[in-house]
Protein backbone atom coordinates (compact mmCIF):
# COMPACT_ATOMS: atom_id res chain seq x y z
CA UNK A 1 0.00 0.00 0.00
CA UNK A 2 1.23 3.13 -1.06
CA UNK A 3 2.05 5.78 1.77
CA UNK A 4 -0.41 8.58 2.14
CA UNK A 5 2.38 11.24 1.68
CA UNK A 6 3.71 10.00 -1.28
CA UNK A 7 -0.18 9.61 -2.85
CA UNK A 8 -0.94 13.04 -1.54
CA UNK A 9 1.76 14.58 -3.31
CA UNK A 10 1.45 12.51 -6.67
CA UNK A 11 -2.09 14.46 -6.74
CA UNK A 12 -0.97 17.66 -5.68
CA UNK A 13 1.83 16.78 -8.85
CA UNK A 14 -0.76 16.22 -11.16
CA UNK A 15 -3.25 19.33 -10.34
CA UNK A 16 0.19 21.40 -11.00
CA UNK A 17 0.18 19.53 -14.55
CA UNK A 18 -3.55 19.85 -15.08
CA UNK A 19 -3.41 23.75 -14.49
CA UNK A 20 -0.61 23.92 -16.87
CA UNK A 21 -2.33 21.88 -19.72
CA UNK A 22 -5.55 23.97 -19.13
CA UNK A 23 -3.39 26.86 -19.66
CA UNK A 24 -2.02 26.31 -22.71
CA UNK A 25 -4.90 25.09 -24.17
CA UNK A 26 -6.66 28.24 -23.51
CA UNK A 27 -3.28 30.16 -24.79
CA UNK A 28 -3.50 27.89 -28.48
CA UNK A 29 -7.27 28.85 -28.26
CA UNK A 30 -6.51 32.56 -28.51
CA UNK A 31 -3.01 32.31 -30.58
CA UNK A 32 -5.45 29.86 -33.01
CA UNK A 33 -8.58 32.51 -33.52
CA UNK A 34 -5.81 34.94 -34.20
CA UNK A 35 -4.25 32.87 -36.98
CA UNK A 36 -7.32 32.02 -38.79
CA UNK A 37 -7.78 35.79 -39.22
CA UNK A 38 -4.17 36.23 -40.54
CA UNK A 39 -5.14 33.22 -42.66
CA UNK A 40 -8.48 34.93 -44.00
CA UNK A 41 -6.75 38.19 -44.39
CA UNK A 42 -3.58 37.06 -46.71
CA UNK A 43 -6.18 35.05 -48.90
CA UNK A 44 -7.66 37.88 -51.29
CA UNK A 45 -3.86 38.28 -52.56
CA UNK A 46 -3.32 34.78 -52.64
CA UNK A 47 -6.20 34.46 -54.82
CA UNK A 48 -5.63 37.07 -56.97
CA UNK A 49 -2.20 36.44 -57.61
CA UNK A 50 -2.70 32.62 -58.61
CA UNK A 51 -5.10 33.83 -60.54
CA UNK A 52 -2.76 36.10 -62.54
CA UNK A 53 -0.53 33.99 -62.81
CA UNK A 54 -2.88 30.59 -63.93
CA UNK A 55 -3.86 33.03 -66.56
CA UNK A 56 -0.45 34.33 -68.00
CA UNK A 57 1.08 30.64 -67.79
CA UNK A 58 -1.75 29.37 -69.80
CA UNK A 59 -1.19 31.75 -72.45
CA UNK A 60 2.80 32.02 -72.47
CA UNK A 61 3.29 28.27 -70.63
CA UNK A 62 3.29 26.67 -73.46
CA UNK A 63 6.18 28.55 -75.54
CA UNK A 64 9.94 27.97 -75.68
CA UNK A 65 10.14 31.25 -74.13
CA UNK A 66 8.76 30.16 -70.85
CA UNK A 67 10.41 31.21 -67.75
CA UNK A 68 12.63 28.46 -66.28
CA UNK A 69 10.74 28.63 -62.91
CA UNK A 70 7.56 27.45 -64.80
CA UNK A 71 8.77 25.07 -67.42
CA UNK A 72 11.10 23.61 -65.17
CA UNK A 73 15.03 22.22 -65.83
CA UNK A 74 14.00 19.66 -67.90
CA UNK A 75 14.68 17.33 -65.94
CA UNK A 76 13.65 15.66 -62.47
CA UNK A 77 16.56 14.29 -60.39
CA UNK A 78 17.10 16.65 -57.69
CA UNK A 79 14.31 17.04 -55.44
CA UNK A 80 14.19 19.56 -52.67
CA UNK A 81 11.43 19.02 -50.14
CA UNK A 82 10.93 22.19 -48.02
CA UNK A 83 9.53 20.52 -44.87
CA UNK A 84 7.49 23.40 -42.44
CA UNK A 85 6.79 22.28 -39.46
CA UNK A 86 6.39 23.86 -35.57
CA UNK A 87 9.25 25.37 -33.43
CA UNK A 88 7.40 24.10 -30.49
CA UNK A 89 6.43 20.73 -28.95
CA UNK A 90 3.06 19.04 -27.01
CA UNK A 91 0.93 19.68 -30.49
CA UNK A 92 0.13 16.27 -30.61
CA UNK A 93 0.56 14.40 -33.95
CA UNK A 94 1.19 17.71 -35.84
CA UNK A 95 4.95 17.83 -36.30
CA UNK A 96 4.89 13.85 -36.55
CA UNK A 97 2.44 13.56 -38.86
CA UNK A 98 4.21 15.79 -41.69
CA UNK A 99 7.17 14.26 -41.05
CA UNK A 100 5.99 10.83 -41.77
CA UNK A 101 4.74 12.33 -44.91
CA UNK A 102 8.13 13.62 -45.90
CA UNK A 103 9.60 10.42 -44.96
CA UNK A 104 7.11 8.34 -47.82
CA UNK A 105 7.95 10.69 -49.83
CA UNK A 106 11.87 9.99 -49.53
CA UNK A 107 11.37 6.74 -49.66
CA UNK A 108 9.51 6.68 -52.98
CA UNK A 109 12.22 9.16 -54.54
CA UNK A 110 15.03 7.18 -53.32
CA UNK A 111 13.23 4.38 -54.63
CA UNK A 112 13.02 5.73 -58.37
CA UNK A 113 17.02 6.72 -58.25
CA UNK A 114 16.44 10.36 -57.48
CA UNK A 115 18.23 12.94 -55.39
CA UNK A 116 16.70 14.32 -52.27
CA UNK A 117 17.70 17.45 -50.34
CA UNK A 118 15.59 18.53 -47.82
CA UNK A 119 15.44 22.07 -46.15
CA UNK A 120 13.56 22.30 -43.00
CA UNK A 121 11.61 25.60 -41.82
CA UNK A 122 10.99 25.00 -37.89
CA UNK A 123 12.95 23.22 -35.37
CA UNK A 124 11.04 20.37 -34.32
CA UNK A 125 10.79 18.60 -38.20
CA UNK A 126 14.53 18.96 -38.53
CA UNK A 127 14.84 16.97 -34.82
CA UNK A 128 12.81 14.63 -36.60
CA UNK A 129 14.39 13.84 -39.86
CA UNK A 130 18.05 14.15 -38.76
CA UNK A 131 17.72 11.18 -37.09
CA UNK A 132 17.43 9.03 -40.35
CA UNK A 133 18.36 11.60 -42.52
CA UNK A 134 20.88 13.92 -41.64
CA UNK A 135 23.27 13.64 -44.70
CA UNK A 136 20.20 15.09 -47.13
CA UNK A 137 19.32 18.26 -45.16
CA UNK A 138 20.58 21.28 -46.64
CA UNK A 139 19.76 24.00 -45.19
CA UNK A 140 17.52 25.37 -42.10
CA UNK A 141 15.02 27.99 -41.85
CA UNK A 142 14.58 28.96 -37.83
CA UNK A 143 11.61 31.04 -37.58
CA UNK A 144 11.88 30.86 -33.19
CA UNK A 145 12.23 34.24 -32.85
CA UNK A 146 9.31 35.26 -35.01
CA UNK A 147 6.38 35.67 -32.72
CA UNK A 148 3.70 36.58 -36.02
CA UNK A 149 4.48 34.76 -39.05
CA UNK A 150 4.66 37.84 -41.46
CA UNK A 151 5.24 37.91 -45.32
CA UNK A 152 9.26 38.95 -44.64
CA UNK A 153 9.71 35.57 -43.07
CA UNK A 154 7.99 34.12 -46.57
CA UNK A 155 10.17 35.98 -48.59
CA UNK A 156 13.37 35.40 -47.05
CA UNK A 157 12.74 31.26 -47.62
CA UNK A 158 11.61 32.11 -51.12
CA UNK A 159 14.30 33.83 -51.84
CA UNK A 160 16.38 31.47 -50.51
CA UNK A 161 14.73 28.63 -52.26
CA UNK A 162 15.21 30.33 -55.83
CA UNK A 163 19.12 31.50 -55.47
CA UNK A 164 19.26 27.61 -54.85
CA UNK A 165 17.27 27.00 -57.85
CA UNK A 166 19.15 29.70 -59.87
CA UNK A 167 22.45 27.50 -58.73
CA UNK A 168 21.23 24.61 -60.27
CA UNK A 169 20.87 22.85 -56.79
CA UNK A 170 17.40 21.07 -57.68
CA UNK A 171 15.16 20.73 -60.46
CA UNK A 172 11.64 20.61 -58.26
CA UNK A 173 11.15 21.94 -55.12
CA UNK A 174 8.33 20.94 -52.98
CA UNK A 175 6.50 22.09 -49.72
CA UNK A 176 4.96 20.15 -46.79
CA UNK A 177 2.85 22.06 -44.28
CA UNK A 178 -0.61 20.79 -43.12
CA UNK A 179 -3.56 22.25 -44.23
CA UNK A 180 -5.87 23.26 -41.46
CA UNK A 181 -9.10 21.59 -41.53
CA UNK A 182 -11.02 22.26 -37.96
CA UNK A 183 -9.12 22.11 -34.88
CA UNK A 184 -9.52 17.92 -34.61
CA UNK A 185 -8.35 17.85 -37.77
CA UNK A 186 -5.05 18.76 -39.89
CA UNK A 187 -4.41 17.06 -43.17
CA UNK A 188 -0.53 17.07 -43.97
CA UNK A 189 -0.25 18.19 -47.75
CA UNK A 190 2.22 18.55 -50.48
CA UNK A 191 2.42 21.10 -53.37
CA UNK A 192 4.91 21.71 -55.87
CA UNK A 193 6.14 25.09 -56.40
CA UNK A 194 8.95 24.59 -58.58
CA UNK A 195 8.11 23.99 -61.14
CA UNK A 196 4.99 26.35 -60.74
CA UNK A 197 1.54 24.73 -61.29
CA UNK A 198 -1.38 27.14 -61.53
CA UNK A 199 -4.53 26.40 -62.10
CA UNK A 200 -5.68 28.56 -65.13
CA UNK A 201 -9.01 30.38 -64.00
CA UNK A 202 -11.94 29.42 -65.18
CA UNK A 203 -15.35 30.95 -66.67
CA UNK A 204 -15.47 34.57 -67.28
CA UNK A 205 -11.94 35.67 -66.24
CA UNK A 206 -10.25 33.45 -68.38
CA UNK A 207 -11.78 35.21 -71.37
CA UNK A 208 -10.85 38.50 -70.59
CA UNK A 209 -7.90 39.98 -73.04
CA UNK A 210 -5.56 41.73 -71.29
CA UNK A 211 -3.09 43.75 -72.29
CA UNK A 212 0.56 42.90 -70.74
CA UNK A 213 2.81 45.81 -69.81
CA UNK A 214 5.83 46.12 -70.18
CA UNK A 215 4.83 42.42 -72.20
CA UNK A 216 3.29 39.52 -71.10
CA UNK A 217 6.99 37.61 -70.55
CA UNK A 218 8.38 40.61 -68.43
CA UNK A 219 5.03 40.53 -66.42
CA UNK A 220 5.47 36.41 -65.54
CA UNK A 221 8.93 37.03 -65.06
CA UNK A 222 8.45 39.39 -62.50
CA UNK A 223 5.04 37.19 -60.94
CA UNK A 224 6.56 33.77 -60.64
CA UNK A 225 9.16 34.57 -58.04
CA UNK A 226 5.85 36.57 -56.53
CA UNK A 227 4.18 33.85 -56.37
CA UNK A 228 6.67 31.37 -54.89
CA UNK A 229 6.88 33.70 -52.03
CA UNK A 230 2.96 33.94 -52.05
CA UNK A 231 2.72 30.24 -51.88
CA UNK A 232 5.24 29.84 -48.94
CA UNK A 233 3.11 32.36 -46.80
CA UNK A 234 -0.09 30.85 -47.63
CA UNK A 235 1.28 27.75 -45.95
CA UNK A 236 3.24 29.11 -43.47
CA UNK A 237 -0.35 30.53 -42.53
CA UNK A 238 -2.29 27.20 -43.02
CA UNK A 239 0.68 25.45 -40.69
CA UNK A 240 0.38 28.17 -37.84
CA UNK A 241 -3.22 27.95 -37.92
CA UNK A 242 -2.81 23.71 -37.63
CA UNK A 243 0.08 23.97 -35.10
CA UNK A 244 -2.05 26.06 -32.90
CA UNK A 245 -5.24 23.81 -33.45
CA UNK A 246 -3.45 20.48 -32.88
CA UNK A 247 -1.92 21.76 -29.89
CA UNK A 248 -5.39 22.99 -28.63
CA UNK A 249 -6.97 19.40 -28.99
CA UNK A 250 -3.71 17.94 -27.58
CA UNK A 251 -4.16 19.78 -24.17
CA UNK A 252 -7.61 19.23 -24.22
CA UNK A 253 -6.90 15.50 -24.08
CA UNK A 254 -3.80 16.48 -21.42
CA UNK A 255 -6.43 18.29 -19.56
CA UNK A 256 -8.77 15.72 -19.18
CA UNK A 257 -6.67 12.61 -18.28
CA UNK A 258 -5.13 14.49 -15.60
CA UNK A 259 -8.57 15.24 -14.19
CA UNK A 260 -9.23 11.17 -14.57
CA UNK A 261 -6.17 10.59 -12.61
CA UNK A 262 -6.55 12.93 -9.48
CA UNK A 263 -10.08 11.14 -9.65
CA UNK A 264 -8.36 7.94 -9.37
CA UNK A 265 -5.45 9.13 -6.99
CA UNK A 266 -8.39 10.61 -5.21
CA UNK A 267 -10.21 7.10 -4.21
CA UNK A 268 -7.10 5.40 -3.69
CA UNK A 269 -6.38 8.11 -0.75
CA UNK A 270 -9.38 7.93 0.75
CA UNK A 271 -8.95 3.67 0.66
CA UNK A 272 -5.57 4.29 2.19
CA UNK A 273 -6.53 6.28 5.09
CA UNK A 274 -10.14 4.60 5.84
CA UNK A 275 -7.67 1.40 6.03
CA UNK A 276 -5.02 2.91 8.37
CA UNK A 277 -7.89 4.50 10.31
CA UNK A 278 -9.14 1.26 10.83
CA UNK A 279 -5.60 -1.07 11.25
CA UNK A 280 -5.64 1.75 14.33
CA UNK A 281 -9.09 1.38 15.53
CA UNK A 282 -8.19 -2.32 15.76
CA UNK A 283 -4.53 -1.96 17.83
CA UNK A 284 -6.36 0.43 20.12
CA UNK A 285 -9.71 -2.18 20.69
CA UNK A 286 -7.33 -5.70 21.09
CA UNK A 287 -4.75 -3.62 23.16
CA UNK A 288 -7.72 -2.54 25.22
CA UNK A 289 -9.28 -5.80 25.42
CA UNK A 290 -5.58 -7.50 26.44
CA UNK A 291 -5.90 -5.55 29.37
CA UNK B 1 -23.34 53.62 -61.38
CA UNK B 2 -21.70 54.16 -64.68
CA UNK B 3 -18.63 56.44 -63.43
CA UNK B 4 -17.38 54.80 -60.66
CA UNK B 5 -16.12 51.24 -60.43
CA UNK B 6 -14.23 49.31 -58.04
CA UNK B 7 -11.02 49.80 -56.37
CA UNK B 8 -9.22 47.20 -53.94
CA UNK B 9 -6.16 47.26 -52.95
CA UNK B 10 -4.01 43.99 -50.93
CA UNK B 11 -0.69 43.55 -49.55
CA UNK B 12 -0.51 39.66 -48.25
CA UNK B 13 -1.06 40.31 -44.99
CA UNK B 14 -4.39 42.15 -45.50
CA UNK B 15 -7.12 43.95 -47.77
CA UNK B 16 -5.58 47.21 -47.06
CA UNK B 17 -8.68 49.10 -49.14
CA UNK B 18 -12.06 48.11 -51.10
CA UNK B 19 -14.38 50.88 -52.05
CA UNK B 20 -16.02 52.44 -55.08
CA UNK B 21 -13.35 55.15 -57.07
CA UNK B 22 -13.93 57.09 -59.66
CA UNK B 23 -10.23 57.66 -60.76
CA UNK B 24 -6.86 55.74 -60.14
CA UNK B 25 -3.29 56.33 -60.92
CA UNK B 26 -0.90 53.82 -60.73
CA UNK B 27 2.89 53.96 -60.89
CA UNK B 28 3.52 51.23 -64.14
CA UNK B 29 6.77 49.69 -64.38
CA UNK B 30 6.14 51.66 -67.64
CA UNK B 31 4.99 55.14 -66.68
CA UNK B 32 2.54 56.20 -64.77
CA UNK B 33 -0.95 55.58 -65.89
CA UNK B 34 -4.87 56.56 -64.59
CA UNK B 35 -7.87 54.20 -65.06
CA UNK B 36 -11.06 55.39 -65.00
CA UNK B 37 -14.00 53.51 -65.71
CA UNK B 38 -14.44 51.55 -69.11
CA UNK B 39 -10.13 51.50 -68.96
CA UNK B 40 -9.57 48.55 -71.49
CA UNK B 41 -8.20 45.53 -69.56
CA UNK B 42 -4.53 45.68 -68.82
CA UNK B 43 -2.19 44.12 -66.11
CA UNK B 44 0.91 46.07 -65.13
CA UNK B 45 3.65 45.43 -63.05
CA UNK B 46 3.98 48.16 -60.40
CA UNK B 47 7.30 50.38 -59.72
CA UNK B 48 7.44 52.16 -56.07
CA UNK B 49 5.20 54.84 -56.06
CA UNK B 50 2.14 56.14 -55.33
CA UNK B 51 -0.76 55.01 -56.05
CA UNK B 52 -3.80 57.93 -55.50
CA UNK B 53 -7.40 57.37 -56.01
CA UNK B 54 -9.97 59.59 -56.29
CA UNK B 55 -13.42 58.66 -55.16
CA UNK B 56 -17.20 60.14 -53.64
CA UNK B 57 -14.93 60.95 -50.11
CA UNK B 58 -11.60 62.78 -52.00
CA UNK B 59 -8.42 61.28 -52.64
CA UNK B 60 -6.40 59.38 -50.86
CA UNK B 61 -2.85 58.30 -51.46
CA UNK B 62 -1.21 55.11 -51.17
CA UNK B 63 2.62 53.75 -51.32
CA UNK B 64 3.01 50.60 -52.56
CA UNK B 65 6.59 49.40 -53.77
CA UNK B 66 6.16 46.43 -55.98
CA UNK B 67 3.38 44.10 -57.29
CA UNK B 68 1.11 44.30 -60.14
CA UNK B 69 -2.09 46.15 -61.16
CA UNK B 70 -5.26 44.64 -62.51
CA UNK B 71 -7.38 47.00 -64.55
CA UNK B 72 -10.35 45.96 -66.34
CA UNK B 73 -13.74 48.26 -67.47
CA UNK B 74 -15.38 48.27 -63.71
CA UNK B 75 -12.46 47.80 -61.70
CA UNK B 76 -8.80 48.50 -60.63
CA UNK B 77 -7.45 45.75 -58.40
CA UNK B 78 -3.62 46.91 -56.94
CA UNK B 79 -2.09 43.72 -55.86
CA UNK B 80 1.24 44.61 -53.88
CA UNK B 81 3.94 43.05 -51.97
CA UNK B 82 4.14 45.81 -49.58
CA UNK B 83 1.56 48.58 -49.39
CA UNK B 84 0.91 51.61 -47.06
CA UNK B 85 -2.19 54.16 -46.70
CA UNK B 86 -0.29 57.50 -47.81
CA UNK B 87 -0.76 59.10 -44.14
CA UNK B 88 0.59 56.70 -42.28
CA UNK B 89 3.73 55.38 -43.66
CA UNK B 90 7.34 56.21 -42.57
CA UNK B 91 10.25 56.60 -44.15
CA UNK B 92 11.65 53.51 -42.21
CA UNK B 93 9.31 51.48 -43.06
CA UNK B 94 11.07 51.85 -46.42
CA UNK B 95 14.40 51.59 -45.56
CA UNK B 96 15.12 47.76 -45.63
CA UNK B 97 13.43 47.85 -48.97
CA UNK B 98 15.72 50.66 -50.22
CA UNK B 99 18.48 48.46 -49.01
CA UNK B 100 17.48 45.23 -50.15
CA UNK B 101 17.36 47.32 -53.63
CA UNK B 102 20.63 48.60 -53.34
CA UNK B 103 21.99 45.42 -52.62
CA UNK B 104 20.44 43.18 -55.52
CA UNK B 105 21.48 46.57 -58.02
CA UNK B 106 24.89 45.94 -56.97
CA UNK B 107 25.01 42.19 -57.79
CA UNK B 108 22.92 42.48 -61.25
CA UNK B 109 24.50 42.47 -64.41
CA UNK B 110 24.11 42.79 -67.87
CA UNK B 111 20.07 43.89 -68.61
CA UNK B 112 18.83 43.05 -65.05
CA UNK B 113 20.98 45.69 -63.95
CA UNK B 114 18.99 48.59 -65.64
CA UNK B 115 15.79 47.92 -64.09
CA UNK B 116 17.61 47.22 -60.42
CA UNK B 117 18.93 50.67 -60.87
CA UNK B 118 15.81 52.00 -61.81
CA UNK B 119 14.35 50.57 -58.78
CA UNK B 120 16.95 51.79 -55.85
CA UNK B 121 16.30 55.75 -57.84
CA UNK B 122 12.61 54.77 -58.10
CA UNK B 123 12.75 54.38 -54.03
CA UNK B 124 15.34 57.31 -53.59
CA UNK B 125 13.15 59.75 -55.11
CA UNK B 126 9.68 58.30 -53.40
CA UNK B 127 11.47 58.85 -50.16
CA UNK B 128 12.90 62.25 -51.04
CA UNK B 129 9.51 63.12 -51.86
CA UNK B 130 8.17 62.23 -48.37
CA UNK B 131 10.51 64.81 -46.57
Amino acid sequence: MPNLKDLKNRIASVKSTRKITKAMQMVAAAKLRRAQEAAEAGRPYAERMTAVIGGLSASVGGSDTAPRLLAGTGSDQTHLLVVMTAERGLCGGFNSSIVRLVRNRIEKLKAEGKTVKLLTVGKKGREQLRRDHADLLVGHVDLTEVKRVGYVNAAGIASDILSRFDAGEFDVASIYFSTFQSVISQIPTETQIIPAKFDAPEGDEASTLYDYEPSEDAVLEDLLPRGVATQIFSALLENAASEQGARMSAMDNATRNAGDMIDRLTIEYNRSRQAVITNELIEIISGAEAL
Amino acid sequence: MADMMQFDLVSPEKRLASFQAVLVQIPGADGDLTAMPGHSPVITTLRPGVVRVKSAEGEKDYVVTSGFAEVTASSVSVIAERAHAGDEVRKEDLEDVLAAARAKASEAEGEHKDGAEKLVADLVELMDRMD
